[in-house]
């Protein structure tokens, strides 16, 4: 039972962080609460659904292509909305992701309505794989296989390309990497690609996985990515991975023990209790604040 | 007596147009509290709207169960809310920047599931809330409040105490350095904020008349907090001014029906881009009266809000 817990959360766990790994990247990088990013995963579920759907693809395939179209999405947003707002408080950009994020969602509840929509049945065959007392499906290893996959990717973006190097410049000094020869708008602009597609892959897993894809569904799953982005330290990858999969699996673990009413409040509970023993979060590093 | 003379002068104005303007005056007294805490002290809160739940359940079951005079009822539902306030600021106002937001935000989420399985809230499916024990009507109840809120900010910004927030916003380290007690002033800041909200959820308790935990989510706190950054963080006159543009922009934009959040968020995007300071931000009102009368304005003597510095105050 407690093994077939665990499996449902970190299926469940991996789409968050993927996810909060979009939060974190912005967030290290320009210090953005980038509130449009569950916006982003929401469109990213509905691309694939359009591109299974109308035009019968299949479903990696479609998967590929819904990343594409929200990397786009991704660096326009950040050209449109943040990037005027770069130099002003911090605060108006928050509020243009905000205003961001009401735009897209009524523009989605415009075009498909509000009803959730479903992928086809026959999208992925799911077979039920008996691991002693616990049973997992293929559909949970294809979520954990393909967000890992995506994660190794992230860190070799990160560590073992030049433009990673640069990535790491611009969050480590902003002004001092620009001094340095870095094209900082290029490496934000590639940040929010990046961020944006690993949202749209999340989307999509999401969407196979519930069998249910609406308009309103960014909200939340936006709101818990970015609590797993805090709790696993804000500015930190590794941190947002490990948070993601942490509330994953503490949340299924609640609702398994039966406080499935509560299930919203679990992943806030365990955040605000982190933050009032570690203030920056798991793996956040301590910034010593100088006069 | 009085009441009935004010209710038929109430009844002279449209319905329609009635709940606008009572709406506004809701509006008015929940952004000033955010605008304390945010635009003032520095401290970004994004769970105002919880505080204003508790309100709004605290007076919403006064009424209900005791049926008490609403003006005590009101001050209870304040005074709930600022001991709320308390409670979650203590503990939390000690993290610094966007943690304190995303705690801010946890806790209002919690509150709110909490909220939903309570027997007293009668759990999801709301409370109907009766008409409030009051010979005065609702809608001058609010008005007044907005008067007395407004008069209290602006004796709180320009008292000692609200020079210590300001200094708090600047730089935290060098205020403290000056012998403020920030993490006092903090949670002070914070539970006259709750308390404004408290307020504001009473009245918007009895005047909707009917109120449910999940109205109070995270939506309704970021319209708060659009309000007040839009307006210009830390101005009055900039939060009346976001307070009155937000209500009235949806029914302003209502002729576009289906279209009209659509507009309404590329709208903050556009007002963000072109006035990245909100509307009022590192404008003084004073200032601009004086010139219009003719007057050569007094200079301030305290740290105002006249210089351009201003949007880059909150970090």
């Amino acid at each position: 039972m407690f093994w077939q817990q665990l499996i449902n959360g970190i299926a469940l766990g991996s789409t968050y962080a993927l996810i909060a790994l979009g939060y974190t990247m912005v967030y290290g990088i320009i210090q953005l609460i980038n509130f449009a990013h569950g916006e982003i995963y929401m469109v990213g579920a509905f691309a694939a659904l359009v591109f299974v759907m109308i035009f019968k693809m299949n479903i990696f395939l479609a998967m590929v292509l819904a990343m594409a179209v929200c990397l786009l999405m991704g660096v326009v947003i950040e050209f449109i909305a943040y990037r005027p707002l770069r130099r002003s408080s911090r605060l108006s950009a928050l509020i243009s992701a905000i205003g961001v994020s009401t735009f897209l969602s009524t523009l989605v509840l415009l075009i498909f309505g509000a009803d959730a929509k479903g992928f086809p049945d026959h999208v992925f065959p799911v077979v039920q794989i008996h691991i002693g007392s616990a049973e997992i499906s293929s559909l949970q290893l294809l979520i954990i296989g393909i967000s890992a996959l995506l994660m190794l990717s992230l860190e070799f973006i990160v560590h073992h390309t030049k433009i990673g190097k640069a990535m790491r410049a611009t969050s480590q000094d902003y002004t001092t990497a620009a001094l340095m020869g870095v094209n900082v708008n290029l490496v934000i602009s590639f940040t929010f690609a990046l961020g944006s597609a690993l949202a749209a892959a999340g989307g999509v897993l999401v969407g196979i996985y519930f069998n249910a894809v609406s308009f309103n569904m960014g909200l939340m799953a936006g709101l818990k990515a970015f609590a797993a982005a805090v709790l696993g330290g804000i500015g930190s990858i590794p941190g947002a991975m490990l948070g993601g999969v942490l509330l994953g699996v503490v949340e299924v673990l609640g609702v398994a023990a039966g406080y499935s009413s509560y299930r919203d409040a679990i992943a806030f509970a365990i955040l605000v209790g982190v933050l009032m023993f570690k203030p920056t979060g798991l793996l956040g590093q301590k910034i010593q604040k100088k006069v | 007596m009085i009441g009935e003379y004010l209710e038929n002068l109430v009844n002279l104005v449209d319905a329609y147009y009635l709940q606008i303007f009572v709406n506004i005056g809701i509006a008015i007294i929940l952004a000033l509290g955010l605008n304390l805490v945010t635009g003032v002290t520095g401290q970004l809160s994004l769970g105002h709207a919880a505080f204003m739940s508790i309100g709004a359940f605290t007076g919403g079951i006064l009424t209900i169960k005791l049926g008490m005079p609403f003006s005590v009822n009101l001050i209870s539902s304040g005074l709930m809310a600022a001991f709320f306030g308390v409670l979650i600021g203590f503990p939390i106002l000690r993290l610094s920047g966007d943690y304190l937001a995303i705690a801010t935000l946890g806790f209002a989420e919690i509150l709110k599931v909490i909220l939903l399985n309570l027997d007293i809230t009668n759990r999801a499916l709301g409370l109907s809330v009766p008409l409030p024990n009051t010979p005065i009507p609702l809608p001058i109840y609010v008005w007044l409040t907005v008067l007395l809120v407004i008069a209290a900010m602006i004796l709180i910004q320009n008292s000692r105490f609200g020079r210590a927030l300001r200094a708090i916003r600047e730089d935290e380290i060098a205020a403290e350095t000056m012998g403020i007690n920030t993490t006092l002033y903090k949670i002070q800041a914070f539970a006259i904020g709750a308390f404004t909200a408290g307020l504001g959820g009473c009245l918007y308790a009895h005047f909707i008349a009917y109120i449910n935990p999940s109205d109070f989510g995270f939506s309704k706190s970021v319209d708060i907090l659009n309000m007040v950054v839009l307006g210009g963080l830390g101005s009055i006159p900039g939060s009346v001014l976001g307070a009155s543009l937000l209500t009235a922009a949806p029914e302003f934009l209502r002729f576009m029906e289906r279209y009209r959040m659509l507009v309404y968020g590329a709208l903050l995007v556009f007002l963000m881009i072109f006035r990245p300071n909100g509307l009022l931000g590192g404008v003084s009102v004073r200032q601009l009266v004086c010139k219009a009368l003719g007057i050569k304005p007094r200079p301030r003597q305290s740290l105002s809000t006249d210089s351009n510095m201003e949007g880059r105050r909150v970090k």
